[in-house]
């Protein structure tokens, strides 16, 4: 497996179908899950961080898995893979989900809408090959999957991105929060829902890739809309309490650990009609029924120095208590914000942890997330 | 010609050798991106040449600040601890971190003049 960790030197970094108007408009171009993507553009993170509160933020999120589930066994066959009510899921509805494996641990987490006549998922951009597979071995003989790389995939987000985007088709703004459908978008066809990672109101657009730019124009012509890239987007969606894959939760962590509890439906969990038939259940009941010995949980700096993802979190003593998965300083709040696994003794709100950076035990404590509220259009 | 670069993107200026003012470059500002946080160095302690007298941390990043050459720092930027911005909007200038007492020149000369820390930023 290490292999194909590592980045290899020689194979070129994909391009979305923005690139080049991620260069005009002067974006610090990074690689990232095998595409070169923006971190930032001349504005800098902190300053996008804040067009998205209170503006709109365009971000490209290309890079990202769009997969199509068709055939009608579709949300039956991905119930076998996830833990979620899909059978369930009523058309026009989103649900957020997730891979787990056969230890109860998390290959992935992804978005699930039901439309007209498939299930539309979305996956993050360093596991969409293996979800692809994990997809294809064990329900491809249950359902078609479709994967869409000819789609790109934009986020306008923020609490004015309703007000842009209705000025390309005003029918959008009937979305609420978690629900999806097709509009027609500076001459496009699109699939629109309202959704995002940034703790806002806002969209994410699939559009044909070959009209994504000038979609993409016609979206920053807007008086409220300024681009945004991945830098603001980890810093929107950690003082909003919302995972990260591969950082706050991955293979080794349940659903029950990581506080996505709430994401499983009550028809999944022991006792319900459908308990169990995913991967990893018999974990996962264990968790929800016994509890868990470690638990994810929010942290907030009382000193103002930026806690990063691997620094240790101890007692009072120096005795271990566990690690921070994600964090920095947070461009809303102005405190260092954090997330880490903590043995539950010590994650009770209000408890007070240490970090340790460069030597020093910087006082930190356990708060509940989101760090700044949610503004979803519900 | 009394400012000089390291290869870690810091810069030095002599023009008195009892508070050389020691800074990062814009291209290291710029590599970093929006600065929100500064650890300083302790006024009164020597430093070696190449040790660790501080950080500089961005939103994405955290770096250290090196030691151009030997010496005592003899202050630091307060204004800096408390605008970290400053390392970005003047990096030169009110973005300094801190003043040294240098303790031998002769390192000082050794360092890049600025067409050299131009020519080392060509090779990026």
């Amino acid at each position: 497996m290490s292999a194909d960790a590592t980045p290899l030197l020689h194979t070129p970094l994909l391009h979305t179908p923005l690139h080049a108007l991620h260069l005009e408009l002067g974006a610090k171009m990074v690689p990232f899950a095998g595409y070169a993507m923006p971190v930032q553009y001349p504005a800098g993170i902190l300053a996008e961080h804040r067009h998205c509160r209170h503006e709109a933020a365009l971000f490209d999120v290309s890079h990202m898995g769009q997969i199509q589930l068709r055939g009608d066994g579709a949300a039956a066959a991905l119930e076998h893979l996830v833990p979620q009510d899909i059978i369930d899921l009523a058309q026009g509805k989103q649900r957020y989900a997730f891979f787990t494996n056969a230890q109860g641990g998390l290959l992935d987490d992804l978005m699930v809408t039901r439309r007209a006549d498939h299930l539309f998922l979305v996956v993050n951009a360093g596991c969409k090959a293996d979800d692809t597979q994990h997809l294809a071995t064990n329900i491809g003989h249950r359902c078609t999957i479709v994967p869409m790389p000819e789609h790109a995939l934009l986020a306008l987000q923020g609490p004015k991105a309703v007000l842009a985007l209705a000025r390309l088709n005003p029918a959008v703004a009937t979305l609420s929060f978690m629900t999806g459908g097709d509009f027609e978008l500076a001459g496009a066809h699109c699939f629109v829902t309202r959704s995002g990672y940034t703790g806002e109101d806002g969209f994410e657009i699939s559009v044909p890739g070959a009209q994504a730019v000038a979609l993409a124009r016609a979206l920053l012509a807007q008086p409220e809309v300024k681009p945004a890239g991945l830098g603001a987007r980890d810093t929107l969606r950690l003082e909003a309490g919302l995972c990260l894959y591969g950082h706050d939760i991955d293979t080794r962590t349940s659903p029950i650990e990581a506080g996505l509890t709430w994401a499983i439906q009550k028809v999944r969990r022991p006792g319900g009609a459908r308990a169990g038939g995913y991967p990893g259940a018999n974990v996962i009941e264990g968790h929800l029924t016994m509890g868990v010995s470690v638990k994810r949980v929010g942290l907030v700096g009382l000193e103002k120095v930026p806690v990063r993802e691997g620094t240790a979190i101890v007692d009072a003593h120096g005795s271990p208590l566990g690690r921070v998965t994600s964090g920095t300083l947070g461009p809303t709040v102005h405190e260092p914000v954090a997330m880490a696994y903590l043995a539950v003794n010590h994650a009770g709100l209000q408890q007070e942890v240490y970090a340790e950076v460069r030597g020093k035990r910087l006082p930190m404590r356990v708060s509940p997330m989101p760090f700044t509220p949610h503004r979803y259009h519900r | 010609m009394t400012t000089k670069f390291t290869a870690d993107h810091e810069w030095i200026d002599i023009e008195h050798q009892d508070a050389a003012v020691v800074g990062i470059t814009l291209h290291a500002q710029d590599a970093l991106g929006d600065v929100v946080y500064v650890d300083l160095p302790e006024v009164g302690r020597s430093y070696a040449q190449g040790e660790v007298a501080g950080v500089v941390e961005s939103v994405k990043a955290a770096a250290d600040i090196y030691m151009p050459v030997n010496g005592e720092v003899v202050e630091v930027n307060e204004a800096l601890r408390e605008n970290p911005a400053l390392a970005n909007s003047d990096p030169m200038g009110a973005g300094w971190f801190f003043k040294l007492k240098v303790a031998d020149t002769t390192q000082f000369d050794a360092l890049m003049d600025p067409p050299g820390y131009d020519d080392l930023l060509k090779t990026l």
